[in-house]
């Protein structure tokens, strides 16, 4: 039973296990994790369609029953976080199937790819959380080596930085889950949900609270903590700074959503006082600190540590209508960030140079591009009839309901920053006169690189088009996480 | 002696972040190492100490005396493996540094900034 | 590194390091032992002969490389984990079959054994992959 929950964990191991064994044949690894990354995809597919036409599916890992086995429980965000994920995977393995360098792919490519879409979809589908823990382990070793693969100095400095400051997360994790387990006796998150609800002193679950709150928003990249995401982001190859803007912060978004929704839920105001605020200067330090870069990647870099403020903003104000926010935002953002990224490792094929200043021309010599850089960079800017715009309309109407207009005044001047920035790539890199370009410069691309990059643009128009069944899906998945009774109860009838 | 380990635990975690601000690369990797003994202490440590209770049942089944809750040991173990498998990692991407930069000073890692 | 009375006994401790790692292994699904532990001691016996001799004679006494070891144990584990789903339960249900040996007794193969088998080829794999290539450097 429940072989569609370990689908999205089964296809990518197995995968990732033929890899190794054709070890020596990078070609046979590359068609192996095509075909697999589309298997994922409609994996993930049937998945959500039978959570959204059956509800909360749940089971047993080895049949052991809970509190005491694994859960794995997919509800709608869950669902949906797991589709986007095959989603994503599908474009970037095109894409990095057409774009990487033969030592890259030959040197273990595929198969830490295909352990990182198992990490992210296993962190996305687990319901315990020391099994949380160990994704999350998963999923960084995977994005460590990843990182620094066939690197440069720039590469292995930027795996160092990433390296260090994620093992401290990863400890603080850790030692939270040991402390969880001491006061509550348990690590089933449903099962915590319940115990910590009537827990003896409710100052030790707030400390604990807190404890999730640093290693998780570290890993999210969520102010102070998020240094080292540009120092790392922009330093491997594009398609690899493309699934972890995607996927990698937004399973710390994830694990936050999930844990203050679930179990920590008592808290009193002060706590979502707190992320209300780290919020807010999440937004404001990430858009300021894009607004002084020249790199391309550095610049959207940037951006991704000021989008990650949205996504707990919609947590911070906990209200239905909030949390439906954050979801269609985090849904939107994966989409358009990896496609902003997959659009300048394009810019940078015609261009030559990652630099903004010494890019230009491109609207003239490939219009198609500058297309493909309108439509993600408007949405990201929140601009209808894009997606990002209902997103975002969703938080600053709940901000209003709930009477923040502090943090809704934040959100629309970052909203303004983040245009200005966006215009900013746009004039640089699409609009000025051509500069001297380099001889070594490439006139083409391979379809692999356009399909990928378009059809996300294509995704990211689709879904503002369709804002209706959209909005939907969020408000139902936000229904869920507001009222964790169904989680609760799907998971105590999981199938064994 | 829960509080002589308690003591421990946060003389690791105290000369982990210690060694972790200092310069060097090779501190840095000390540092860690102690971070995440701290972790696996502390979990040992909340859990409860018992003496001369085994984890694990005789072939019938029916334990003989107090046994002790075996999560946490496992709990520990797979961090420990974890842990091991990313210092190793480390380790290795710490060479790999020092022998691009021809430098153990952190301070001079500046390229990407 | 070529001292010879480690030379001479890591010649003997070899074979005695990887038997042992296959009887902790075969413990492993009802008493303590199990693929961890033996896949640690099988990688330590390749280790002493890298340090005892040098790292290319490890290497060829491995006989395949460490990640076809590691994909080969994760393919296993896939499998073992799969005989669960196709009996219609969920994932990683242990399944097991018992074998009448014609000298009376009886023989039980299950999953939690073929799980344990690919835990201790990942092992391996992955602690010789990783002491081979710092020996190397």
């Amino acid at each position: 039973m429940g072989v569609l929950l370990t689908l999205p964990i089964l296809i990518p191991l197995f995968t990732a296990a033929l890899c190794l064994l054709a070890w020596r044949w990078w070609r046979v690894q590359r068609v192996l994790g095509l075909v697999s990354a589309f298997a994922l995809l409609c994996a993930a597919a049937a998945l959500l369609y039978r959570v959204r036409t059956e509800g909360i599916q749940a089971v047993q890992i080895g049949a052991w029953p809970a509190p005491y086995g694994i859960s794995l429980v997919a509800d709608l965000f869950s669902a949906m976080m797991v589709m986007i994920t095959g989603i994503l995977g599908a474009a970037v393995a095109v894409y990095s199937a057409g774009s990487l360098d033969k030592a890259r792919q030959s040197f273990g490519y595929y198969p830490l790819y295909h352990v990182l879409l198992m990490g992210v979809c296993g962190a996305f589908l687990t319901g315990d959380i020391f099994n949380l823990y160990v994704w999350f382990e998963v999923m960084l070793m995977a994005s460590f080596v990843l990182l620094a693969l066939g690197g440069g100095q720039g590469q292995i400095e930027g795996a160092l930085k990433y390296v260090t400051l994620n093992l401290m997360a990863s400890s603080v994790f850790l030692a939270a889950v040991g402390l969880l387990y001491s006061v509550a006796g348990t690590l089933n998150m449903a099962d915590l949900a319940r115990k910590l609800r009537h827990a003896p002193e409710p100052g030790i679950v707030t400390v604990l609270a807190m404890l999730f709150l640093v290693a998780f928003g570290t890993k999210a990249a969520t102010f102070p903590l998020f240094f080292w995401l540009p120092a790392s982001y922009h330093t491997p190859p594009v398609a690899v700074s493309a699934i972890f803007a995607g996927l990698l912060t937004k399973v710390g978004v994830y694990a936050l959503i999930r844990v203050f929704t679930l179990i920590f839920v008592r808290d009193d105001v002060y706590v979502h006082t707190l992320i209300l605020v780290i919020a807010g200067l999440t937004m404001v330090t990430g858009v300021l600190g894009a607004i002084a870069q020249n790199e391309f990647r550095r610049l959207l870099s940037f951006h991704i540590v000021s989008q990650i403020g949205y996504m707990i903003m919609g947590l911070a104000l906990f209200t239905p209508l909030g949390l439906a926010g954050s979801v269609l935002f985090i849904i939107h953002n994966i989409l358009a960030k990896s496609n902003l990224f997959l659009v300048s490792g394009l810019a940078q094929r015609f261009g030559g140079t990652f630099d903004l200043k010494k890019l230009g021309g491109l609207y003239e010599e490939h219009p198609a591009l500058a297309v493909l850089f309108l439509v993600p960079a408007l949405s990201l800017a929140g601009l209808p009839p894009f997606v990002g715009f209902f997103a975002k309309l969703l938080l600053i109407k709940a901000g209003l309901e709930a009477g923040s207009y502090v943090i809704v005044a934040v959100a629309l001047g970052v909203s303004l920053l983040t245009l200005f920035s966006m215009m900013k790539i746009w004039t640089e890199v699409f609009w000025k006169p051509a500069p001297q370009r380099h001889p070594a410069v490439r006139r083409r691309a391979g379809a692999g690189l356009w399909a990928s990059t378009a059809s996300l643009a294509a995704l990211t128009l689709a879904l503002g088009i369709a804002a209706g069944p959209a909005f939907d899906l969020s408000r139902d998945a936000a229904a869920q996480l507001v009222n964790p009774q169904s989680y609760i109860d799907a998971v105590s009838r999981a199938h064994r | 002696m829960t509080l002589l380990l308690a003591v421990v635990i946060g003389v690791l975690y105290a000369g982990g972040l210690y060694m972790m601000l200092r310069r060097s690369l090779g501190t840095l990797i000390i540092g860690l190492a102690l971070l995440s003994h701290a972790a696996n202490l502390l979990i040992f440590t909340v859990s409860g100490l018992a003496r001369g209770r085994p984890p694990l049942l005789p072939d019938n089944g029916v334990p003989a005396g107090p046994v002790s809750d075996p999560l946490p040991q496992a709990l520990i173990l797979t961090a420990i493996v974890i842990g091991f498998g990313v210092l190793a990692f480390t380790l290795t991407l710490m060479h790999r540094t020092y022998q691009i930069t021809g430098s153990e000073d952190i301070d001079e890692l500046r390229s990407t900034e | 590194m070529t001292s010879g009375i480690l030379r001479t006994t890591s010649r003997l401790l070899k074979p005695l390091l990887l038997i042992f790692s296959i009887i902790v292994l075969l413990r492993g699904p009802n008493a303590p032992g199990g693929g961890f532990v033996g896949g640690l001691l099988a990688a330590a016996a390749f280790a002493l002969q890298a340090i005892s001799t040098d790292v290319a004679s490890a290497r060829r006494g491995l006989h395949v490389s460490p990640q076809v070891l590691m994909g080969a144990g994760l393919a296993l584990a896939t499998l073992s984990g799969t005989v669960g789903l196709l009996a219609g339960r969920p994932f990683l249900t242990a399944q097991s079959v018992a074998i009448a040996l014609p000298w009376g007794g009886e023989l039980r193969l299950g999953t939690a054994l073929a799980f344990d088998a690919s835990v201790y080829l990942v092992v391996l794999g992955a602690v010789a992959l990783i002491i081979l290539t710092l020996a190397e450097e």
